[in-house]
C-alpha cells in the first residue's frame, strides 16, 4: 500500500529500542517482563503472559473485547501500552474466580444464557466487573449505557443486561 | 506501528525539556487516539514521551470561583466529579456522551482537546489528505463527506473536530494553560482549536513544544439552565454528527444570558457570539430559538453526503434551546428526546 510521508519524521533511522522491563502484577501474581516499547497490555497479555482469555476484536477500541481491569478500573488493553502500566494491577477472565467458586457475574452470564459465541463474552465480564465497581449504573437504561463499550456480534444484549442486573442484586 | 524509543518525563519541566529536543516526540497521556493512529500509521513520531506520571491529576477551585482542571484528570473521574456535576453539569453530560465507560476511565483531559479528527481518508494512508499530508489535496471534498464540516470549511480540508468535551469546555468559556520552553501562558478555549484555512495540519494554536497542564472554567456554570443534545447514527459509542451545549440564564421570561456551541459541524467547536446576541433580552419561545438557529447557520454550506447536517443543526439547536429553557436536559441514559 502507498505510504505518504509524515511531515515531521526525519528520515534517519531510529536505534532498535532496548527492551524495557516492566513489572505488572497480573490477578495477584507478580510478573516480571522485558518488553519492547510498542508492545499493548493485551499482546503482553496474550503473547507474553499466555492470558488468552482476554480477547482481541478491533485492536482499535472499538469493540471492548480485550477490556482488563487495571487498578479496578476497566480499560481497553489494546489500546494502551504494556511499558505505561509498569507497576499496575491488572485483573483478566482468569483472576475473577476464587478457588472453584465463579465470580458472580460468570455464574450470571451462564444462568441468563448471556453469550453464544463467547468471544466478546471475557471483555463484557470485566466490563462488568468495572461497572458494579463504579457504581453509577441504578437502572437498565444506565446499565445498557455503561456497557456500549462492549459489542456483541451476536446480539446477546438482553440476556447480558439481565445478567449484570442478578450480579448487581448480590453486590 | 513503526519503531520507537519511549521515555518517562518527571515533572513539566523535564517534559518540555525532552519534547523540545525532540520537536517529532510526541507526549502519550490515555493514549487512545495516539496509539490508534500510530498502529495506523498515520502519527510515526521517534519517542513517545510518557506524561502519565506528572502531578496534573487534581480538581480545584480557583480564587476567582471557578475550577482548574489538571491536565491528566480522566474523562470519567471530571464528568463525575462533584464541582462539576453540580456547578457545571452541561460539561459532565457533555463528557459522558462521548465514547465509552473503558475509554473515559483512561483518557485525559488534554489528550481529549488534541484528538484528532475521525475523516476516513486521514485514517487511511493510501489517500490524498491535506491535514495528514500537507499539499496533496482533500479526499472528503469530492468523496464520501458525509460526517464532515458545514461551517467554516476551506479548500483545503472540511473536517471536523470530534469531541464532546471540547464544546461544552467552549459554550462555557473555559481557558487553557500550556507551559514551553519560554513559560507558561493562557489560551483562551475559542482560540484553542483552529480552522482549516490553508494549513488544515495544525488543528491548534498549541505550539510544538508546548504541554496543556490544566483547563480553567470561569464561574459562571448555567447549571439550572442547559442541555448537551448529541445526534449521531446510533445512540451510544458514536462520534456526533450534530451536538449542541446550551446554556441559559433566565430572568422574568427572557433570556439574560446563554451560551450556544455545536459540535460535529466544523473544524473546532463551534460558538457564535451573534447567535447569542440574537437570543440575549428576547423572550423564551420557539421563535427566538429559530431565530438564532438561523443566525448560527446563515453561512453553512454542505457537500454531497453532509447536507443533511443543516436541518439537522437546525432542529437540534430549537430542541436544545427548549430542553434548557425548561430544566430538562438530555438525559445520557435513556435517550429519548423530549
Ligand atoms: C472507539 C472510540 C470512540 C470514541 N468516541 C468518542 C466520542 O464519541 N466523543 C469524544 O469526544 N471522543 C471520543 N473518542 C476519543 C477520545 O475521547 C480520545 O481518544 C481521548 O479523549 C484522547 O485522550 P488521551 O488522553 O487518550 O489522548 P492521547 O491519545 O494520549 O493523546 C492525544 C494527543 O494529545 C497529545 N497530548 C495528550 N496530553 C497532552 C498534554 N497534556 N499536553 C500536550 N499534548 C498532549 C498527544 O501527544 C496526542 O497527540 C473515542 C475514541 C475511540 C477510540
Ligand atoms: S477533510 Fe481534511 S482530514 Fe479529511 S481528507 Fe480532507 S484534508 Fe484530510
Ligand atoms: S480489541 Fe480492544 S476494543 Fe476491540
Ligand atoms: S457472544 Fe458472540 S460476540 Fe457476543
Amino acid at each position: 500500500m502507498a505510504q505518504t510521508n509524515s511531515p515531521q519524521r526525519s528520515k534517519a533511522p531510529i536505534a532498535a529500542p532496548d527492551k524495557i522491563p516492566v513489572a505488572l502484577t497480573v490477578n495477584g501474581v507478580e510478573r516480571q517482563l522485558e518488553l519492547a516499547p510498542w508492545t499493548t497490555l493485551l499482546d503482553a497479555l496474550r503473547d507474553h503472559l499466555d492470558l488468552t482469555g482476554t480477547k482481541k476484536g478491533c485492536d482499535h477500541g472499538q469493540c471492548g473485547a480485550c477490556t482488563v481491569l487495571v487498578d479496578g478500573r476497566r480499560i481497553n488493553s489494546c489500546l494502551t501500552l504494556a511499558v505505561m502500566q509498569d507497576r499496575a494491577a491488572v485483573t483478566t477472565i482468569e483472576g475473577l474466580a476464587t478457588d472453584d467458586v465463579l465470580h458472580a457475574l460468570q455464574q450470571a452470564f451462564i444462568d441468563h444464557d448471556a453469550f453464544q459465541c463467547g468471544y466478546c463474552t471475557p471483555g463484557q465480564i470485566c466490563s462488568a466487573a468495572g461497572l458494579i465497581a463504579e457504581g453509577r449504573a441504578k437502572t437498565a437504561d444506565d446499565i445498557r449505557e455503561l456497557m456500549s463499550g462492549n459489542i456483541c456480534r451476536c446480539g446477546a444484549y438482553p440476556n447480558i443486561v439481565a445478567a449484570i442486573q442478578q450480579a448487581m442484586g448480590q453486590s | 506501528m513503526i519503531n520507537f524509543q519511549y521515555a518517562r518525563a518527571n515533572d513539566v519541566a523535564d517534559a518540555v525539556r525532552r519534547i523540545t529536543a525532540e520537536p517529532a516526540a510526541k507526549f502519550i497521556a490515555g493514549g487512545t487516539n495516539l496509539i490508534d493512529l500510530m498502529k495506523e500509521n498515520v502519527e510515526r513520531p521517534p519517542l513517545l514521551i510518557d506524561i502519565t506520571r506528572l502531578p496534573l491529576k487534581s480538581v480545584e477551585e480557583t480564587a476567582a470561583g471557578g475550577v482548574r482542571i489538571g491536565a491528566l484528570v480522566p474523562n470519567s473521574d471530571l464528568a463525575y466529579h462533584p464541582l462539576i456535576e453540580q456547578r457545571y453539569p452541561m460539561l459532565a453530560s457533555a463528557i459522558l456522551a462521548g465514547a465509552s465507560a473503558q475509554l473515559r476511565n483512561v483518557a485525559s483531559t488534554g489528550g481529549n482537546l488534541l484528538q484528532r479528527t475521525r475523516c476516513y481518508y486521514f485514517y487511511d494512508t493510501a489517500t490524498p489528505c491535506n491535514k495528514r499530508d500537507p499539499g496533496s489535496g482533500c479526499s472528503a471534498i469530492t468523496g464520501l463527506n458525509r460526517t464532515h464540516a458545514i461551517l467554516g470549511t476551506s479548500d483545503a480540508c472540511i473536517a471536523t473536530h470530534p469531541s464532546d468535551m471540547c464544546v461544552a469546555l467552549a459554550a462555557l468559556d473555559a481557558s487553557v494553560h500550556v507551559a514551553g520552553p519560554t513559560g507558561a501562558r493562557a489560551i483562551a478555549f475559542t482560540d484553542f482549536h483552529r480552522l482549516p484555512e490553508n494549513t488544515p495540519q495544525r488543528d491548534t494554536n498549541l505550539e510544538p513544544s508546548e504541554i496543556i497542564t490544566a483547563v480553567e472554567l470561569p464561574a459562571r456554570g448555567f447549571a439550572a439552565n442547559y442541555t448537551y443534545l448529541k445526534f449521531r447514527d446510533r445512540l451510544s459509542y458514536a462520534f456526533a454528527l450534530v451536538s449542541v451545549a446550551a446554556g441559559l440564564e433566565l430572568k422574568d421570561g427572557k433570556i439574560a444570558e446563554t451560551r450556544l456551541a455545536l459540535g460535529g459541524v466544523a473544524h473546532k467547536p463551534w460558538r457564535d457570539r451573534s447567535a447569542e446576541a440574537a437570543l440575549r433580552g428576547q423572550p423564551v419561545n420557539q421563535t427566538t430559538f429559530t431565530r438564532a438557529a438561523d443566525v448560527l447557520l446563515r453561512d453553512a454550506k454542505g457537500f454531497e453526503h453532509n447536507a443533511f447536517k443543516i436541518d439537522l443543526a437546525r432542529s437540534a439547536i430549537v430542541r436544545a434551546l427548549t430542553q434548557a429553557a425548561a430544566g430538562t436536559p438530555q438525559s445520557q441514559s435513556n435517550k429519548k428526546i423530549r
